[in-house]
């Protein structure tokens, strides 16, 4: 995935910063890859290899352990990243049908990121509220409850509606500023 | 340091404890369940309509965030303690409830009975959960607090004699606290039920001056989350487990491995830590005696392996999580290369219990082979889902039954699902089965970690055994080749099968293979990995010939056997619900009113079943996937 404007700098001084308050133990590693994540969301190739660098252990050893376990995701998360419960009780009441209907609204594959980043969809084991099964996690901290393909539909009208409410704030608050600094030109 | 005894400085913790939770009650309290199944039920948005309409009241109230009490089914849910009334339980809560209960209870006085799930202590005017019919099945000990106590208050775990335990220890030989935990026969609750006294006694006589200690709460069967409720809910019973193996054995230092899944549990444990310190029943000179011993979390990066005690070593030590070949085990050989005690969450929550009421009272519950209770986390067709604990030696028929309170919706039972990815599916016939280590394991599945999902006459079991092998195959580290390629085989025959091009030959194969993968490889992951299709295989035989043979699925679950239907007589050509609920654009109506699915752009999604009202019905699946003949119209 391509990086955006400034990305790179924030990558570097992320690495830059998690180095200093680490140990430089092996022990330390997970921890570190844990808390470049929970900064940049994701971890990027580029960040691998700084801590490679830096921690002094060969690059392919810190992918290994960012593919192996689950937590660490090699994509960044969308701007609405959603999160289809497939314990066992949320499976057995169709949370696959949930997931797939995702991957069709979304047009991405389970584990992926729109090319655009406004969405990405992964799959999580039981997130312990199996009476409200299928259950949905959105953006890390808001569970939907009983999602059918129709609140499929339902949930991604609202991420759209929410993305075009904000694009629109953002025009009149560009207008805003612009109108300002005309304003204050003139009464120069 | 003070020259008191561990108990005189205990008994001054426990007099600020008492007095400050004292303090605490003089005014009434919300007591909201906010483990994480009340969050996901909207718990965190109950506590703003509880300020809300306690500021609008002009109310002195707190709302304090405890644990889960079990009875999920029933969230979001608060214990309402007012005093001069019973502590009572409300469930379901919304907002227009929760405004009636503050203008009515907490600035009136009238206790909303109507509303009332149950009263928190005996009283003489309303029922407590030990009077529902499951109370009398239901004995909690390492739950007994969960939801009742504030659980990012130290102060409220000490009131109820929290750490007495503890001090208790201290004041004797450490060989002592070994000896009560050995004669209680406590056996570890994180699966294989092996004695946590010879696991303790083996690390002491490992010798060395660095030893540590390990709580496991990994917790990965994919339908389970007791651990995660008893560190959300009373994280210092863990604590002070852990910090008694310690003195047992000599530890100075310990870890508590918790899921990174699990934001909620990090954070309470985390501030139980930093808490135990203040009070000094953790660190340094504890309780005024000369031992050490301190604890951190480690966060567990999500891998299911990782709950296999070689493999969270090597998670710890910063490498793949990579079980290796026992022994040595961990109790001679661990962290670093030093004895190592790791033990489930449950297994360490026991402890203070064991030491404060006596291995002899711990053997009067449950059986003589597996002492005290069992906590499943009820999920699935079951009607009261949560968390349960019942003493060992209840039957199936009893937790389900009696205390999960049947199935829904007057379906009918199939299989109970016990220990997730490691565990069997048992059948109706199975169901008087008592719940021990042992008898589980004759019949075919094993104790697990607790997680429990009932299943009825809609579940497929060839579906069954091939979502948890799934887990497993896709789990599997990698390292040795019976787990690695064998589940992967065993998966795409099972693949087949669902899909209804499996033939006898290879369901033969399947079932040796899988006896294959279950002795050659090299840890229970692997080992294990089998158990949901030999236990299928052995109760639901039928189920899979009815895939191979006749390309049915009998409980029409599998989506490449099914197709869905609209059967005319009954369709109402005036609805439209079905054509609305179509993700796809499916349905469509007939030149005669009716409507009538395109198969080809079906994606057997169920909806169009569910929105169909009661009175038609219409829309049916059928398996195998054949259109009645007159029928197949095409459209036009
Ligand atoms: C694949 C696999 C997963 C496991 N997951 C867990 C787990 O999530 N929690 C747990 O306590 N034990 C788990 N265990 C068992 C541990 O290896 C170990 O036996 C246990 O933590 C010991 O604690 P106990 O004696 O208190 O049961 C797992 C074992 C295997 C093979
Ligand atoms: S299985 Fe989905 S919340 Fe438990």
């Amino acid at each position: 995935m391509q990086l955006l404007e400034g990305e790179r700098e924030l990558i570097l001084s992320t690495v830059e910063e998690v180095l200093q308050n680490s140990s430089r133990n092996r022990e330390d590693l997970i921890p570190s890859l844990q808390r470049v994540q929970s900064k940049l969301g994701y971890l990027p190739a580029l960040a691998m290899e700084k801590l490679a660098e830096g921690l002094d252990i060969p690059a392919v050893d810190i992918y290994g352990i960012a593919t192996f376990y689950n937590q660490f995701r090699l994509n960044p998360p969308g701007k609405y990243q959603v999160k289809v419960c497939m314990g066992t009780a949320c499976y057995m009441k169709g949370g696959e049908i949930t997931l797939e209907s995702f991957e069709r609204r979304m047009e991405i594959e389970e584990g992926e990121t729109s090319p655009d980043r406004l969405y990405s969809l992964e799959r999580v084991a039981c997130v312990g509220c199996c009476t409200l099964a299928p259950v949905v996690v959105v953006n890390d901290d808001h569970i939907e409850g009983y999602v059918t393909p129709t609140r499929v539909d339902g949930i991604m009208l609202e991420f759209e509606e929410a993305d075009q409410k904000e694009e629109e704030t953002e025009k009149e608050t560009e207008e805003e500023t612009k109108k300002t600094a005309a304003e204050g030109g003139k009464n120069k | 340091m003070s020259a008191d005894s561990p108990m005189d400085n205990y008994e001054k913790l426990f007099e600020v404890a008492k007095q400050n939770e004292e303090a605490r009650r003089e005014k009434p309290r919300i007591l909201l369940g906010t483990a994480s199944c009340g969050v996901a039920a909207g718990a965190l948005q109950v506590k703003e309509f509880f300020l809300k309409e306690i500021e609008s009241h002009g109310l002195d109230a707190e709302v304090v965030e405890v644990g889960c009490i079990g009875h999920c089914y029933a969230e979001p849910l608060a214990i309402i303690a007012k005093p001069g009334f019973p502590a009572i339980t409300y469930g379901n809560l919304d907002e227009g409830l929760v405004h009636l209960l503050v203008e009515d209870f907490l600035a009136g006085e009238d206790p909303c009975y109507e509303y009332a799930l149950a009263a928190v202590d005996r009283n003489d005017v309303f029922p407590t959960f030990e009077d529902f019919p499951r109370g009398i099945y239901e004995n909690k000990l390492i739950l007994e607090q969960c939801g009742y106590i504030d659980p990012e208050s130290i102060d409220s775990y000490i009131e109820k004699d929290g750490y007495r335990a503890l001090a208790k220890a201290l004041s004797d030989e450490p060989a002592r606290t070994l000896d009560e935990v050995k004669a209680s026969n406590l056996r570890g609750r994180g699966g294989a039920g092996f004695p946590t006294g010879r696991k303790w006694e083996t690390s002491l006589k490992a010798g060395g001056d660095e030893k540590y200690v390990i709580c496991n709460a990994d917790e990965g069967d994919p339908g389970a989350f007791m651990d995660r409720s008893i560190l959300e809910s009373d994280p210092h019973q863990v604590i002070e487990g852990m910090v008694l193996c310690a003195y047992a054995i000599g530890a100075t230092e310990g870890y508590l491995y918790i899921r990174a899944e699990y934001p909620r549990a990090v954070k309470r444990v985390r501030e139980a830590l930093e808490q135990a310190r203040e009070k000094g029943v953790l660190g340094s000179s504890i309780l005024g005696t000369e031992f050490n011993f301190d604890l951190q979390v480690f966060q567990g990066a999500g891998a299911f392996v990782c709950g296999e005690e070689t493999a969270l070593l090597s998670s710890i030590e910063g490498r793949r999580g990579v079980p290796r070949y026992r022994p040595p085990f961990p109790a001679v050989e661990g962290l670093w290369g030093k004895p190592t005690v790791i033990n489930n969450v449950k297994t360490f929550s026991y402890v203070p219990h064991i030491i404060n009421r006596g291995a002899d009272w711990f053997k009067s519950i449950g059986t003589p082979e597996s002492p005290g209770t069992a906590v499943f986390s009820l999920v699935g067709k079951v009607v009261n889902t949560g968390l349960v604990e019942v003493p060992m030696g209840t039957t199936l028929r009893e937790l389900i039954f009696e205390v999960g309170g049947g199935l829904p919706d007057g379906k009918e039972f199939k299989a109970v699902q016990i220990g997730g990815p490691s565990g069997g599916c048992l059948p109706e016939s199975a169901l008087d089965v008592p719940i021990d280590f042992d008898s589980l394991h004759e019949a075919g599945a094993i104790m697990g970690s607790g997680g429990l999902v009932v299943m009825d006459e809609d579940d497929c079991m060839v579906s069954v055994a091939h979502y948890f092998l799934e887990f497993t195959q896709q789990e599997s580290c990698g390292k040795c080749t019976f787990c690695r390629l064998g589940t992967k085989h065993m998966l795409d025959i099972l693949t087949d099968i669902t899909r209804g091009h499996g033939d006898e030959e290879r369901l033969t194969l399947l079932e040796e293979l899988a006896e294959d993968v279950r002795d050659g490889s090299l840890c229970n992951l692997g080992r294990t990995a089998p158990n949901p299709v030999l236990t299928t295989l052995k109760y639901f035989r039928d189920e899979y010939k009815a895939h191979i043979e006749e390309g049915r699925c009998p409980a029409r679950a599998c989506r490449d056997l099914v197709l869905f239907y609209i059967e005319p007589s009954r369709c109402s050509k005036l609805c439209n619900v079905c054509v609305g609920s179509c993700p796809t654009e499916a349905i469509y109506t007939r030149d005669d009113g009716l409507k009538a699915i395109d198969q080809e752009k079906c994606v057997k999604c169920d909806n169009c079943r569910k929105a169909c009202p009661p009175e038609y019905n219409a829309v049916i699946k059928l398996s195998p996937p054949v259109l009645p003949p007159e029928k197949e119209k095409k459209r036009t």
